[in-house]
């Protein structure tokens, strides 16, 4: 078992003849992950890396049965791709782009209150993986071995490097799942931990944060209500200096949460292991 | 992109909202000028940031004589790391009341909230604390963006029912922002009602999304010039790179902004203080870490560098020659510890010993080498 994403999960790739779209989709291939097409407004009809390509999610959904797509195409178009993925069906969107305008996923997220079934990570984000069995997105496969611990992340390289702390000392992962650092996202800390505690292949669980918003201290509140699952989190940028701050807007609504101390500190409260640095999270997840 | 006062005050009147009489002075003979002409005036500072009133960037000026004497004192001035460039010298508004107006992005409510208070003014925050109640929200559909009762309701709920009809209506000639500008955070405080009864900006902050800034190329080439940041900052955003300066004397460089923020913290905590970092983002190819080492390299205040590059995509032994090329090409002199780890990690970490580098096998133990080399005096 796993979180999202297994063996049955049908894929297309929004932006799949691209230079980024093409290699990580020969990536996902190699993981095993069943991609089954992908879309390419003008190229519909032809095939690439041997699948077939659409010009809409439409037809490739009617064509290919798919429930899943990841997004490679470049922000000014990623928007409207996470929309048309949810109006067709999907139920796991991945948004890999970088840089999308906030004001358009704010739209974009209040879009996909009208279908509950699609679940978007992401944007700017690098995907998930479930080691062994599929990815979607960027995650290099080559620091992940299949395992019960469950890894979810803000950041991309300090899942690489967590992933791969993971691999070495032989503790194998259930699913990793990067959520991404964009102010407005999909899936959130708390979604995904609630996933995890639902998994029973998910034994252990390691939480990467970093400062800014309160979807940590959220996470931590449910975990605070009673987990099985034994927690390590780490929290990036103790020692980030402050924004240099122009109104006092967000401080109207933020207060005081958003720092790495209250972040830990909410952790800490759930009676759940705090990593001083990403090397100790090994050690403390052995002790968990 | 934060804008400067006078920037977001030309946008607000751009989008139909009043604002008080001002000119722009680049040198105290100009604020003489605009005193002459305009008469009594609050000659204000210029900066991206906020507390320049605290910091002395205000001062109030009846004469040019008084006008020139306040520019030559504010204009150069350093505010929060900013130096002042340019002062706005704009005429004092005969205030009947201050009102509080803003909009942001709400991060937990994936959202845009609109927020106004009676009680506008500098000591806002502590408002918001003590009585939260006292600031009425609205977060509009951001699809069509408020509706004409949702104003009249905020307008009501903050308490300024009897001003009911020119706020909403000033509420949305502000919203344009969103849709118009891209803005991710605008503010009017004070929002000046004056003895006369009209509705004035009495200050204006505005962000505009740095995402959507292919959108209004347009505001970059208008306003981006002006506001004269940190020189590394500026020199690192032409290059195309995520820098930020700092006050310490390492300089960082690491690859996407979660392990950067942590690298920050490893230095800090075995003793040492950066001077500054640079996310090379995913993948580490040569001219890239060049690039980032040359802007590192810049500020003197470095003595040492530290490169933490997790290899996901792009292998160890790549990273390791691409360091080695950065290095040679820039004749780079000082210590320099590399903190390689991922893919082929072995295999780039020989490489870097080859060529006289040295590699730590732990981010942390990369740290700590860092600090304790640059505490030795430094040979540039």
């Amino acid at each position: 078992m796993s979180i999202l994403l297994d063996a049955a999960t049908r894929v297309i790739v929004q932006g799949i003849t691209g230079r980024e779209g093409t290699f990580h989709t020969e990536q996902m291939l190699e993981v095993g992950t069943k991609v089954v097409g992908g879309t390419s407004p003008g190229k519909g009809g032809t095939t690439h890396l041997g699948l077939p390509v659409f010009n809409t999610v439409a037809e490739a959904v009617r064509a290919t049965d798919a429930n899943a797509s990841g997004i490679f195409v470049p922000p000014p178009f990623a928007p409207d791709a996470i929309m048309e993925a949810a109006a067709n069906g999907l139920e796991l969107i991945v948004c890999i782009t970088e840089g999308i305008p906030i004001q358009d996923m704010i739209q974009v997220k209040d879009f996909l209150r009208g279908y509950p079934k699609a679940r978007l990570l992401g944007a700017n984000c690098p995907g998930l993986i479930t080691p062994g069995v599929a990815k979607i997105g960027i995650i290099p496969q080559r620091i992940t071995s299949p395992g019960h611990v469950g890894l979810v992340s803000r950041s991309g390289t300090l899942t690489y490097e967590v992933g791969s702390a993971l691999t070495a000392a032989g503790m194998g992962q259930s699913t990793i799942v990067g959520i991404g650092g964009d102010p407005v996202l999909g899936l959130t800390f708390r979604d995904v931990v609630e996933m995890f505690e639902q998994d029973p292949q998910t034994t252990h669980l390691v939480v990467i944060g970093e400062i800014g918003g309160s979807d940590e201290e959220r996470a931590a509140e449910l975990l605070a209500r009673g987990s099985r699952l034994k927690t390590v989190a780490f929290i990036s940028g103790r020692t980030a200096p402050e924004g240099k701050r122009m109104g006092h807007a967000g401080a109207i609504i933020s207060g005081n949460r958003g720092t790495a101390k209250s972040k830990e500190e909410a952790f800490k409260a759930a009676g759940v292991a705090v990593a001083e640095t990403t090397d100790d999270i090994v050690g403390l997840l052995r002790s968990a | 992109m934060k804008l400067l006062e006078y920037q977001a005050k030309e946008l607000l009147a751009s989008l139909g909202i009043q604002i008080p009489h001002g000119r722009v002075a680049h040198t105290p003979d100009e604020a003489a000028a605009a005193c002459a002409e305009l008469g009594p005036v609050a000659i204000k500072a210029q900066v991206p940031v906020g507390g320049r009133g605290k910091a002395g960037g205000i001062k109030l000026a009846k004469t040019p004589d008084e006008a020139r004497a306040a520019a030559q004192q504010i204009i150069g001035m350093d505010i929060k790391g900013f130096k002042v460039p340019l002062v706005y010298c704009e005429t004092a508004l005969e205030i009947e009341r201050e009102i509080y107006l803003g909009f942001t992005v709400d991060r937990d409510a994936r959202a845009n909230i609109l927020m106004l208070s009676s009680q506008g003014g500098m000591e806002i925050e502590q408002v918001a604390e003590e009585s939260p109640g006292s600031i009425a929200r609205l977060y509009p559909n951001p699809w069509r963006g408020p509706l004409d009762f949702e104003l009249t309701q905020l307008v009501y709920d903050a308490g300024l029912g009897e001003l009911a009809r020119p706020i909403s209506s000033l509420i949305k000639k502000l919203y344009r922002a969103i849709p118009d500008l891209d803005a991710v955070t605008a503010e009017i405080n004070p929002l000046v009602i004056t003895k006369k009864g009209e509705v004035v900006a009495g200050d204006a902050k505005l962000e505009i999304d740095e995402n959507a800034a292919w959108r209004h190329k347009d505001l970059e080439q208008r306003f981006g010039a002006v506001i004269e940041g940190d020189p590394f900052e500026v020199e690192a955003k032409k290059r195309g790179l995520t820098y930020v300066s700092l006050d310490g004397e390492i300089g960082i460089v690491g690859n996407g902004a979660g392990l950067c923020m942590s690298t920050l913290d490893l230095v800090q905590r075995a003793g040492g203080k950066a001077a500054n970092f640079c996310d090379i983002g995913g993948g580490a190819k040569a001219e890239v870490v060049e690039n980032a080492l040359a802007v590192i390299l810049m500020n003197p205040r470095v003595k040492g560098v530290l490169i933490n590059v997790f290899g996901g995509i792009t292998r160890g032994d790549e990273v390791a020659k691409g360091i080695v090329i950065a290095r040679d090409r820039l004749q780079m002199k000082l210590p320099l510890v590399v903190r390689l780890s991922g893919t082929r990690e072995e295999e780039g970490r020989a490489i870097l010993r080859q060529h006289g580098i040295e590699p730590g096998v732990s981010a942390w133990e990369a740290a700590q080498k860092i600090v304790g080399l640059t505490r030795a005096p430094a040979v540039r």
